[in-house]
């Protein structure tokens, strides 16, 4: 076992599990799940409203979280709103955002690589509003052209929406570039850190984006929490997402004012449990480093793509520049039955569309096999998972 | 033990699939997709009074939707119409043999669900 799977007690509850499917969620590790059974055995109470010690005691415990969350990315606290997740996040955005947007401009730019998360919600933006959308195509090299951007990127450009890390071929994605050039245009920039915030340092001043989402639970967090960034001049002009109790500054029968950022957002009783832990989720990645999270997959990567290499058959989806997500196709074997017999061997990996339908299409396949990496995998896992795709093959008689 | 679907016979199926093609002039025709999956099938009946003269499916999917294509695709041969329209999803883990997970039923109707939705669809 490496130091870090002993962190995470679903390894220690299920000794032989091979677990690679963390782009999908990641494990938890104790100190995360000491976190929320903490809160709720000794610490359990609504924020903002009582005057209590221990209400007092949540309430500064969830804004503390927003400090920390804020601190990791670089960014001011009250830009930091917490939401249930990536989807939530950018739903937020598609529901509000036209309330800010400059007259005469009328075209998304997306990436053929996005997830329906930041793709359906801007469908129905631009069928309720009669936006136009547009996608940056992907290279056989399964990147972004970037030659094509700066064409698709122009003066109608509204929004730009953009996946730091594509969830299917794990490429890394120049947000910087993107970002600048939409900038260039007066366009609002969306980046979709779902799956990036856990594997490589993110600084959003950096970036320059004005928003970015991200979802706790595939960074070592809990389900139910997500968080929205958003530059602190754009999201006080935003008008609220949601209505209701703890967004209010005063109520009269006929109308209301609400607060300032980033309560504005978060109407209703939040996931206060959730943020805590999303917090101390950081914390567990910051006690580590993230350059060295960052430096442990990549050599994790390189072993399993020269043992994959090795098998024939094979049909990988290899970027040049990937993040710990690797996609794959053995003989044309539904990825569904390469997925049910691994998984014979406790061997878990991801089969299917990856919520990219469109792409999919793209790629003339039905789907892919995803493996996804963590802090806590190791060679012996890639291993058991050659051995397993050996297995297929021999079931399959390839 | 998920193993115990790849089992001979379904493998068999899976790599020499039966009534596996196309129709020249189809009374019925219908696809139906499994979205989830990305399993497509096409079902195309000839049928002669209110019974099944010949049957063909085609299209890609995994071990479980194939091979109850084949199966499914034999069994209601010469079958009267009337007859098929009672099939249900127990008929099918009958006729399959294997234990199908909750997470793979929809697999193994998908090609009753075809046929179903072509003898709504008069195509001639
Ligand atoms: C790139 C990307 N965006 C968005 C999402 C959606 O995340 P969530 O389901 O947590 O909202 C995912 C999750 O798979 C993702 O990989």
């Amino acid at each position: 076992m490496n130091s870090f799977k002993k962190d995470f007690p679903i390894f220690k509850n299920n000794p032989k599990l091979v677990y690679l499917d963390s782009a999908s969620t990641s494990q938890k590790p104790k100190q995360v799940i000491k976190a929320i059974s903490d809160f709720y055995e000794k610490e359990n109470a609504n924020i903002h409203r009582g005057i209590y010690a221990l209400s007092e005691n949540a309430t500064k415990k969830y804004i503390l979280a927003r400090e920390t969350i804020a601190k990791f990315i670089n960014a001011e606290t009250n830009e930091i709103i917490f939401t249930k997740n990536t989807t939530e996040s950018i739903n937020l955005l598609s529901n509000v955002l036209k309330e800010i947007l400059p007259k005469g401009k009328n075209e998304i730019v997306l990436t053929e690589m996005e997830h329906h998360s930041n793709l359906v919600t801007w469908q129905e933006f631009a069928k309720k509003y009669h936006f136009k959308l547009k996608f940056i195509p992907i290279t056989k090299n399964y990147e972004l052209d970037y030659e094509k951007a700066k064409k698709i990127i122009n003066d109608k450009t509204a929004i730009l929406g953009v996946a730091h890390i594509s969830n299917v071929f794990g490429t890394i994605n120049n947000i910087e570039f993107l970002v600048s050039l939409a900038k260039e245009k007066k366009a609002i920039t969306i980046i979709d850190a779902a799956q990036s915030v856990q594997h490589l340092k993110i600084n959003v001043k950096k970036i320059g984006c004005d928003f970015l989402a991200f979802s706790g639970h595939k960074m070592f967090g809990p389900l139910g929490i997500g968080v929205l960034y958003g530059k602190k001049e754009l999201l006080e002009k935003l008008p609220p997402f949601q209505f209701g109790g703890g967004m209010i500054n005063s109520v009269i029968y006929e109308d209301a004012t609400f607060l300032d950022i980033p309560e504005k957002f978060e109407a209703g009783t939040q996931n206060i449990a959730g943020a805590i832990s999303l917090a101390e989720a950081i914390k567990y990645i910051e006690k580590i480093k993230i350059e060295k999270i960052e430096r442990y997959e990549k050599e994790l990567l390189d072993y399993t793509l020269k043992k994959l290499k090795s098998i024939d058959g094979i049909e990988l989806y290899l970027p040049k520049k990937q993040s710990s997500i690797i996609s794959f196709n053995l003989f044309g074997i539904h990825q569904h039955d390469v997925a049910q017999i691994l998984s014979d061997n406790k061997i878990c990996i991801r089969a299917g569309h990856h919520c990219c339908m469109p792409l999919m299409k793209k790629l003339k396949t039905q789907g892919t096999c995803r493996i996804s990496f963590s802090i806590y995998n190791t060679k012996e896992d890639v291993d058991k998972l050659i051995e397993g795709l050996k297995k297929v093959k021999e079931v399959f008689r390839e | 033990m998920t193993l115990e679907i790849y089992k001979e016979h379904i493998l068999d199926l899976y790599k020499n699939p039966h009534n596996k093609g196309n129709l020249k002039n189809p009374t019925y025709e219908f696809s139906k997709n499994n979205p989830i999956c990305g399993d497509e099938i096409k079902i195309q009946i000839l049928a002669k009074n209110n019974k099944i003269a010949d049957i063909k499916f085609c299209g890609q999917g995994c071990v479980i939707s194939q091979a109850s294509a084949s199966l499914l695709t034999d069994k209601i041969k010469n079958l009267s119409i009337n007859k098929i329209k009672k099939l249900n999803k127990e008929h099918i883990l009958e006729m399959l043999k294997i234990p199908i997970s909750y997470t793979r039923i929809k697999c193994a109707l998908l090609p009753l669900e075809a046929v179903r939705g072509a003898l709504e669809n008069v195509r001639n």
